[in-house]
């Protein structure tokens, strides 16, 4: 049997266990805790990587290409190591073996090797005694360039094939391309009583977290390099790590401090990573390298521009008949997780509403810009954006109220997708009532002042999926606990806490299995030499996932614990129960212990105490080639409503009010899932006004600083109301879903269809800038004017 | 190289450093407070924030020469000044915003609860648009803001020992499940 078949629907806290508890039966779990690691933020005690300071540290700086594409024909340090205090220096040749996070696309390097392909692509690195001095020794570095043709426009890139940004790709500059059918959506529209066909863009955008990348390395006399990084998956830079420099790995440690914000932006394995390595394996010194915001703006990884066209037709009653799409996707330099967008980018559209047939053509293409990757919401909240506003332009034409159109697509909970998906809990509909009411709605829609309007949106995200990057039958997730005669558990989890709270999910958890009081739980977390192996901090599968496997744990735990107790009060053990820092006996209060007391009684019986739990996903997915891509045991589902205002005079658009409904299963912690709500919609909102991700015609970033890259201040943010939605997922664990990234999908379009309430303009173009506003408010005028005039000529006739 | 003398949290420290080096290169990389962050070295993020005479300072614009023999509080000091003031815990700012779920990541947050207690020792009941203005300098990428202003206004209620508000999240499930969600 392997871990795979543990945790099917059939698991141990399937839909008759703690999911389907009442909340009263919880000691911890639904409730709002503080986090385990908060007061250690709150006084500046907790450790970011950039706070490391090791005796003797070096610090290393990266000399980036000041080309878009060109070939590197010499790169010479002899001035550069003759510099006093310049320890170390490296090229591409120091670490010729290609990476990447997918590994069926390989196609990086920690310094480059042949070739640049973007403006910030680095090309050699040194270690100094300080940043000054590395900062001296980058300019004394000679480096030959031949000049390409260099690539800024994906239609360009996907014409033409020469010169090719990847020699060794088929096919010219496509990354991937991903064509799939469902039934016949030709037919479908040939029936439907209106279709709609319209194109949508999505520019780019990146994370900014505030945390700049940073890490450091140490390579002991015996051969041990250790990493600390500001990443959210050391598992994939462990493996990352070996694969380049050709050490066993069990030689490696790699370790994440407390990260300062993530958002799939440190989801790669980054240069940084590699280069100090390599640089602490030849000083014999620890190597330090924190990027500056503008090379975290170069390193970009943010979410892709995406040219979409759909094509989307239902019948009279608004009924969903079929969707056709065809969309070309902007890359970037490398693939990095791009394999996996562009099959996103069709998959995860066919929820929550029901579609009887569907078809995408998908291809993201090599540019010579900083390269895309995962972003919250990878992959889906692009065509997530055009099919919501194009379900509204389907709702206008069948006189339909947008909220009701979504309601009637509803594709119901407990049921497959039209590519082959199991969706399992699914409180749409739900969250469509709670934004409905709280926004009050039928009151308001349609009847506000010009000006002013309100928009509709709903969405569904994974929570995690069934592909684990890398092939293999191991669980996705382990953790393991350790218990203590203090009365102290430890767990170690893998899992990466990027912000999120994932650490105190794991306490949580435990205090709630064991029933222990959360400072007797203590967590240890993403150190590879420490803790059983969590694939990371992406596609929201952490809560999920990490959550099942300390379940597991624990599980296993309480049986010995209860067993020693049964065994010393001669009772049966079903009258042992575990609660708040206490053991009792439920037929006998006067009889309790402590469970220090509880612990030590344990390990006289069976010995030393610990145990391991885990979780791998069902077999899941639709029986074609990509069907797995996509697969998640279990979807979360949200609806927002935006209230907004459109000054016609500036073209501005002030979003006042977002009401944010999500299905995250169940709130393990409600305070924390309302934080990722809010955090989501912030995020989206921002990417639809204020955001630009973008490069101007030489390949240089347009405004690579916090400054011109406007993440919006307290001044710039909503009103959020969050309204959290609860379905219980059979799976999940105590039924819980995510919440971390499905929040954010309906800002966006929800803000278009609001404009469009406000003001009667449809944006279909991001960002939506007060000069696109103002442009398609003239042409509604001229529109207007001409239809006046058409009118007064046909009164005259 | 510069001999500095500076005046931070409760201490008279001396320090050498280059004298280039701004305040926030000193606090991290000399004296090892590292609880001041940088996100952008150039003035646009406000993670650096620290108090110069009470007032929100960005370290990282700043010349470490030029605040010598001024009163420079950083994230470390809160918690020992509100003990050393005869209080538990830590300062309630920090508490509150604990409390609250603000803090995510926390990389923003020394720089924005410094802006935070700044807010408070001058107005202390501040209206919700004083707060978004007081901490407009601080970028936090994680919360939206949301968990962040509630926890100033959970701070100023416990200081005149009124109850706040509930909360969008916290109301509607309270409502749903028939019972508060906050212990
Ligand atoms: S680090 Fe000082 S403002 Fe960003
Ligand atoms: S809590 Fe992460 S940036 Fe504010």
């Amino acid at each position: 049997m392997s871990a795979r078949d543990l945790h099917g629907p059939g698991a141990p806290w399937g839909p008759e266990a703690p999911g389907a508890k009442a909340n009263a039966d919880f000691g911890v779990v639904g409730k709002a805790h503080r986090k385990i690691d908060g007061l250690a933020k709150a006084t500046g005690a907790a450790v970011y990587t950039d706070d490391l300071q090791l005796p003797g540290m070096l610090h290393a700086k990266t000399l980036r290409s000041p080309h878009a594409h060109a070939r590197v024909k010499r790169v010479d340090f002899t001035k550069a190591l003759a510099l006093p205090g310049v320890h170390a220096a490296i090229g591409g040749d120091s670490m010729p073996i290609k990476y990447g996070v997918i590994p069926w696309t390989p196609d990086e390097n920690a310094l480059a090797v042949d070739k640049v392909r973007f403006i910030g692509d680095p090309v050699a690195a040194v270690a100094a005694l300080d940043e000054d001095t590395a900062n001296a020794a980058l300019k004394l570095i000679e480096v030959e360039y031949e000049v390409l043709h260099a690539y800024f426009d994906p239609r360009e890139a996907l014409a033409r094939t020469a010169p090719a940004i990847h020699e060794s790709k088929k096919g010219g500059n496509v990354s991937k391309s991903v064509q799939l059918d469902f039934g016949d959506v030709d037919s479908a529209l040939s029936q439907a009583a209106v279709v709609v066909e319209d194109d949508y863009t999505f520019h780019g955008t990146t994370h900014a977290p505030i945390e700049p990348h940073c890490a450091v390395a140490t390579y002991s006399a015996d051969g041990l390099l250790t990493l600390w990084s500001a990443t959210q998956i050391t598992h994939y830079v462990h493996r990352a790590l070996s694969r380049v420099l050709e050490l066993p790995p069990h030689k490696i440690r790699v370790i994440q401090p407390c990260l300062g914000g993530a958002f799939g932006g440190k989801s790669d394995p980054f240069s940084l990573e590699f280069c100090v390595s390599k640089l602490a394996m030849l000083t014999g010194r620890p190597v330090k390298m924190l990027w500056t915001r503008e090379e975290v703006f170069y390193a970009h990884r943010g979410r892709h521009p995406m040219q979409m066209h759909y094509r989307s037709g239902a019948t009279a009653d608004g009924k969903l008949l079929g969707v056709d799409a065809k969309i070309l996707i902007d890359g970037g330099s490398y693939s990095s997780f791009g394999l996996v967008t562009t099959y996103y980018s069709g998959q995860l559209l066919t929820g929550p509403y029901h579609f009887p047939s569907y078809r995408f053509d998908s291809t993201r293409v090599f540019t010579n810009k900083p390269p895309c990757g995962p972003k919250r919401g990878h992959g889906s909240v692009q065509p997530r954006f055009a099919f919501e506003i194009q379900l509204d332009q389907l709702a206008e034409k069948l006189g339909l109220d947008p909220l009701e159109i979504r309601r009637r697509n509803f594709q119901g909970d407990f049921t497959r997708t039209v590519n082959g998906q199991r969706i399992t809990s699914n409180g749409f509909l739900q969250c469509l009532d709670e934004v409905e009411r709280a926004s009050d709605w039928r009151a308001r829609k349609g009847k506000l002042p010009f000006g002013r309007g309100l928009g509709v949106a709903g969405s569904m995200y994974i929570s995690g999926t069934n592909y684990p990057v890398y092939p293999n039958e191991m669980p996705q997730a382990g953790v393991q606990l350790k218990v203590d005669r203090s009365g102290l558990v430890t767990v170690f989890t893998g899992g990466n806490d990027i912000g999120q709270g994932s650490n105190s999910l794991c306490a949580y958890i435990v205090a709630e299995e064991l029933g222990l009081k959360l400072d007797q739980v203590r967590v240890v977390a993403a150190d590879t030499d420490l803790c059983p192996v969590d694939l990371g901090a992406y596609s929201s599968r952490v809560t999920f996932m990490v959550g099942n496997a300390t379940i597991d744990a624990c599980r296993k735990l309480r049986e010995q614990l209860v067993a020693a107790v049964a065994a010393k009060w001669e009772c049966a053990a079903g009258r042992v129960r575990f609660i708040d820092g206490l053991v009792v006996d439920l037929e006998d209060v006067s009889r309790s212990m402590s469970t220090m007391e509880a612990f030590q009684l344990a390990e006289t019986k069976f010995d030393t105490l610990g145990a391991t739990g885990s979780y791998n996903t069902p077999t899941l997915g639709g029986d074609y080639r990509g069907g797995t891509i996509g697969a998640s045991p279990a979807y979360s589902f949200t609806a927002h409503v935006v209230e907004c205002e459109v000054d016609v005079e500036t073209g501005r658009i002030t979003v006042e009010r977002v009401w944010i409904a999500h299905d995250c299963g169940r709130a393990i912690n409600p305070m924390i899932v309302a934080g990722q709500m809010e955090g989501s919609a912030y995020m989206g909102l921002a990417e639809a006004v204020l955001e630009d991700h973008d490069i101007n015609r030489f390949g240089l970033h347009k405004g690579p600083s916090l400054l011109d890259y406007r993440i919006p201040t307290s001044l710039d943010t909503p009103e959020f109301h969050a309204l959290i939605v609860e379905s219980l997922d059979p799976e999940g664990p105590y039924g819980a879903k995510e919440a971390g990234e499905g929040p954010l999908h309906p800002s966006l379009p929800a803000l278009s269809n609001a404009v469009y309430d406000a003001v009667g303009i449809r944006l279909k173009h991001l960002p939506f800038t007060p000069a696109k506003v103002l442009a398609a408010l003239r042409e509604q005028r001229a529109a207007a004017k001409q239809e006046s005039t058409g009118a007064l000529a046909r009164g005259a006739r | 190289m510069a001999r500095l003398q500076l005046r931070i949290n409760a201490d008279l420290v001396d320090a050498d450093a280059p004298d280039h080096w701004t305040l926030l290169e000193v606090l991290r990389y000399r004296l090892g407070l590292t609880g001041s962050k940088q996100g952008c070295d150039k003035g646009d993020c406000g993670a650096c924030t620290v108090l110069v005479d009470g007032k929100p300072w960005l370290a990282c614009l700043t010349l470490a020469a030029s605040v010598q023999g001024r009163a420079i509080t950083t994230i470390e000091g809160l918690l020992p000044a509100h003990r050393r003031a005869g209080g538990e815990g830590a300062d309630p700012v920090q508490e509150a915003f604990d409390r609250c779920g603000a803090l995510q990541c926390g990389f923003c947050q020394p720089g924005m609860m410094l802006s935070a207690r700044a807010l408070l020792n001058r107005c202390p009941q501040p209206t919700r648009e004083q707060i978004r203005d007081a901490l407009s300098g601080n970028l936090c990428r994680c919360t939206g803001y949301t968990q962040i202003f509630e926890a100033v206004e959970s701070c100023v209620a416990e200081a005149v020992g009124a109850k706040p508000d509930l909360r969008s999240w916290e109301a509607q499930l309270a409502e749903r499940r028939g019972k508060p969600v906050t212990p």
